[in-house]
């Protein structure tokens, strides 16, 4: 549990900054919005994982959700760009510069309708990016429509009952080659936190979809993605732990069965079993608990799967150590000789 | 060989005295698949390396194997290398087609077919050449499936004869093609070509007036498409980020690039490379790819076609309203869907200039040679990078895809223009900056890059509303002045644009304006006008968009300015019309072709005598 075992936080993270560094502008979204939390989230995990604010960029689609990078870690170059490709401008910039950490912030509409493609695909490349889904089962910037991932005879404030089944983010992510999956609450603080930072841990794709109730349009009885109905069917798959690299994780002693996952960068998963039966690092225990708790009803949620071994994008491509973006021209233009010889070959 | 059934045509007593020299027209009409591609460049590139100027188009359909495509090879002693109408020699290869191909030949054109097809019963008109080339191959090839594609190596042997082409610039040529790997295909190839020739040496009496004779017009000079010229352009221009989805006519493009980048952009030491290629799902995800990257740092580019570009509009409209440079390819091609996707034409110049929406414009080149394709991928890389925009290459397929005969590409000399980047040390010294305040008074804001190592080095990107700052705003007054400063920009673009190639008769009252590869119908237009009706005519070859002054002068300096364009709405014109004032936009005339093929000189001829009543 991040909370205990992170220091109480002081004035400053270990590399000097203040939590003050890592907030964004003041929210324009409802108050009470799922979203904002999961906001809070990402500006404690990354002050607490003491990362340098700059050396992340944040990238968004449209919809009320892709509006949130603007409210957090405004020391962050930002790019709300358009709604359902976030994936591919991501996918250019961390290739034109792999020093950055990439965090992408969708919604359910942005991501599971006009984005199902770049979703697909950027999960078969398994880019190195945290990529968060902001799901409240509505389209809320255009004000309440159905997305593909509101559930089955779920109801609209109008009473309009959804009468299509949905997509679900996780599971598609499982079966699309994914290397990162977790379902979390934006309002189980802790969860979400620890899953935050695992995330920011893992090399290559995490998809975090986080059920971010809308209070405005998909909040009311009927509702599968409301407040209250998470209160009543989250059904969490563990607890979690995450002991960063930079502490020492032999202060913690384990009770209970406990499974370790050795994240890239050092880090330690620490998920304690509530579930015996299950293992993360199995994909399909994470796609037949899935298939299980929609069974019962229930809203299953932690660390489904991580697979830390599948190399990420930028190791497929074999790409140069040093960010493409500032490479110097005497890497990049080939000499004379190169044009010479070439010309030769066309005589 | 005395069995076969040799029956060319008398040839009329005056064209058998009368000679044509290096100025003629090969087509070979043959079935898509069935492998003439090596014949048809071998020609082409034998006749070249006889010092001959020559171009090659190729014809081709929609379809992998089967349909119909024609190959046309021009030589011209006066150097004209558009295409031209007539045909004078036709190698009838395709049963489906033959019948209509020799139908549609002018009297005293020559034709090498293939015995059973009987073509000779046609026409009485022409010269023809029956050969057996299936008796033929059988003993050069023994391998029986190879036949097919070596088959095709028999007429080039033919033509050889009949022209006078050295066979051992056809040797050459083949060696060239097969590279020294493959040195066993190209004996078998010049086996089948040798036989061909000794086939018509001893069977087929020469009655038609063309040969060729050694020119010196291209020493020094190569052989290139113009999508592998823009290849090469991009990798001296130094891309790093490469982003596509395959798309005729600009697929090979981007697969020229892929190859070249393996070979002289991987670091020897570390066997890394210095470039990312990727393969895009679709044009949604490659343009914002290139835009990701090119926001990111990198030289970034895309290659697409005119569908490909639709799909990329949202993109290239935000951005150009984010201000963040990338280059794309258009090799533009017919129309939507199905049909005439192979085919040339210059159809996109208004949409890809106002791509998007909103209030968008977009700088374009429009180069019209293989050295253009070169030089100006670089041009646009730079521009890109100078003035934070997408940045447009306007190539159409017989550029592209078509072989032409260019002179040496020069190594570019002029460092790589990254534009306005703030790096940390500048941050550190200026305190700050407002990632879109027009400081220097161009328009061009100062952007800094992800990953710089600085507290004050962030800005937050997005679409139409923010201020200076790049803070967000809805206010009336922030969006106008932004957009005023777009537009300044603009002009600063017009500032930095290529200038046409102008070409003033001072004699001329009727000019012609035109751009890309317009440029060798017209050329050779304006001779023929002079020749034929002693009229004097201007050229100006436009190289970009936004339009210079030198458009204005010219359009001031002369009556009547036809601008030539190769689509149904005279799109170049309705651009000139969106910048000129009324008198000048009343003294423009519109020529226009767009059925698919390379523009002529006698398209553009016939409507200037119509117009002008000649
Ligand atoms: C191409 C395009 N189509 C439609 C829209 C309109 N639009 C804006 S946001 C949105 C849906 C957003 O839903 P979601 O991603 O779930 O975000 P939420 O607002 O629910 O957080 C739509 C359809 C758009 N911006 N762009
Ligand atoms: S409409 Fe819904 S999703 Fe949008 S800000 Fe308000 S509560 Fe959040
Ligand atoms: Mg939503």
């Amino acid at each position: 549990m991040s909370t205990t075992l992170t220091p109480a936080p002081k004035k400053t993270n270990r590399i000097g900054l203040e939590v003050l560094s890592y907030k964004g502008g003041k929210t324009t979204l409802c108050a009470g919005c799922g979203h904002n939390s999961v906001s809070e989230r990402l500006i404690e995990v990354f002050y607490e994982m003491g990362i340098e604010p700059w050396k992340v960029a944040k990238f968004s689609g449209i919809g009320c959700s892709s509006k949130s990078p603007a409210y957090f870690l405004n020391l962050a170059h930002g790019f709300n760009s358009v709604h359902g490709r976030m994936p591919a401008v991501a996918t250019g910039a961390v290739l034109a510069n792999r020093g950055i950490m990439g965090v992408g912030v969708t919604g359910d509409g942005d991501t599971a309708s006009i984005g199902l493609g770049q979703f697909m695909h950027l999960l078969r490349r398994n880019l190195p990016l945290v990529y968060v889904i902001e799901n409240n089962g509505v389209y809320g910037l255009t004000k309440g429509q159905f997305s593909a991932t509101a559930d089955l005879n779920s109801k609209m404030k109008t009473g309009v009952v959804n009468d299509l089944p949905p997509f679900d983010c996780c599971a598609l992510a499982l079966e699309w080659g994914a290397t990162f999956v977790a379902r979390t609450f934006s309002g189980d603080k802790k969860q979400l936190a620890a899953i935050l930072k695992a995330a920011v841990s893992h090399n290559g794709l995490s998809v975090i979809d986080v059920i971010s109730p809308c209070v405005t349009f998909n909040d009311h009885e009927g509702s599968t993605k409301s407040y209250s109905y998470m209160k009543d069917h989250e059904e969490p798959l563990h607890e979690i732990d995450f002991v960063p690299h930079f502490e020492d994780i032999s202060v913690e002693i384990a009770e209970g069965e406990v499974q370790d996952v050795r994240m890239h960068d050092g880090s330690t998963l620490r998920l304690r079993k509530l579930d015996k039966s299950y293992n993360p690092t199995e994909k399909f225990d994470a796609l037949g608990a899935l298939n299980e708790a929609e069974k019962k009803g229930e809203v299953l949620t932690g660390v489904l799967y991580v697979n830390t071994e599948k190399p990420n994008f930028l190791d497929m491509l074999n790409m140069d150590d040093a960010p493409l973006a500032t490479l110097p021209q005497s890497r990049v233009r080939p000499p004379k000789a190169a044009l010479d010889e070439l010309m030769e070959e066309l005589r | 060989m005395s069995t076969l059934e040799v029956s060319p045509a008398e040839p009329r007593s005056s064209e058998s005295a009368r000679r044509i020299i290096n100025d003629f027209t090969i087509q070979v009409a043959t079935v898509n698949g069935s492998g003439s591609q090596t014949a048809n460049s071998v020609l082409m590139r034998s006749i070249f390396q006889m010092g001959i100027p020559v171009s090659g188009k190729n014809m081709f359909p929609s379809n992998i194997a089967g349909l119909p495509t024609w190959f046309t090879i021009r030589a011209s002693r006066h150097g004209y290398i558009g295409r031209k109408k007539e045909v004078d020699f036709l190698i009838a290869m395709n049963p489906e087609t033959a019948r209509e191909d020799v139908m549609t030949l002018p009297p005293g054109a020559a034709v090498i077919y293939d015995e059973p097809l009987k073509l000779n019963s046609l026409r009485s008109d022409l010269h023809f050449y029956p050969a057996p080339f299936d008796k033929l191959v059988a003993p050069v090839c023994p391998e029986a499936k190879l036949r097919k594609l070596v088959r095709n190596m028999l007429y080039d042997g033919i033509i050889a004869f009949l022209l006078g082409i050295d066979m051992e610039e056809i040797r050459k040529a083949l060696v060239k093609q097969f590279g020294q790997r493959k040195a066993k295909a190209a004996t078998l190839n010049f086996g089948a070509c040798q036989a061909g020739y000794d086939f018509a040496a001893s069977n087929l009496p020469k009655t038609d007036p063309f040969s060729v004779e050694r020119m010196n017009e291209t020493a020094g000079k190569i052989i290139i498409d113009g999508n592998s010229a823009a290849a090469m352009g991009c990798m001296f221009a130094g891309v790093t980020v490469v982003t596509w989805y395959p798309i005729t006519p600009s697929s090979s493009l981007v697969e020229t690039l892929i190859g070249s980048l393996k070979r002289h952009r991987v670091d020897k030491e570390t066997g890394k490379a210095t470039y990312a290629v990727v393969q895009a799902e679709d044009e949604l995800a490659s343009i914002g790819m290139a835009i990701g990257a090119g926001w990111g740092g990198a030289r970034s580019m895309t290659s697409t076609a005119g569908p490909g570009i639709s799909l990329m509009s949202e993109f290239v409209g935000l951005g150009y309203y984010a201000e963040i440079p990338t280059v794309l390819f258009n090799v533009q091609r017919v129309g939507p869907s199905t049909g005439l996707p192979t085919r040339t034409a210059q159809g996109d110049l208004l949409s890809t200039a106002l791509l998007s929406h909103g209030d968008t414009k977009h700088p374009m080149l429009f180069p019209c040679s293989p050295e253009e394709c070169f030089s100006m991928a670089g041009e646009a890389f730079d521009l890109a990078e100078r003035f934070q925009t997408p940045v447009f290459v306007m190539l159409d397929l017989d550029l592209g895809m078509n072989n032409w005969m260019s002179d040496a590409f020069e190594y570019p000399t002029k460092p790589l223009e990254r534009g306005k980047v703030l790096s940390a040390e500048d941050l550190k010294r200026l305190g700050g900056f407002a990632r879109y305040k027009d400081v220097d008074g161009d328009g061009v804001g100062y952007r800094t890059l992800p990953n710089t190592n600085h507290p004050g080095a962030a800005y937050f990107t997005r679409g139409s509303g923010h201020n200076e700052k790049a803070g967000y705003s809805e206010r009336e007054d922030d969006y106008v002045n932004n957009m005023e400063r777009l537009n300044r920009k603009f002009e600063s673009i017009r500032g930095a644009s290529l200038r046409p190639a102008v070409d003033t008769h001072p004699a001329a009252k009727i000019g012609l304006v035109y751009a890309g590869t317009s440029r060798y119908a017209v050329e050779e237009s304006r001779d023929q006008i002079r020749k034929e009706y002693g009229i004097e005519t201007s050229s100006l070859r436009l190289r970009a968009f936004p339009f210079t002054h030198e458009l204005v002068d010219f359009i001031k300096g002369h009556d009547r300015v036809y601008v030539v364009d190769q689509n149904r709405d005279a799109q170049l014109l309705a651009l000139m019309r969106l910048e000129f004032d009324p008198r000048e936009i009343a003294k423009l005339h519109s020529i226009r072709y767009f059925g698919g093929l390379p523009l002529d000189a006698r398209t553009i001829s016939d409507e200037i005598v119509r117009q002008e009543g000649l």
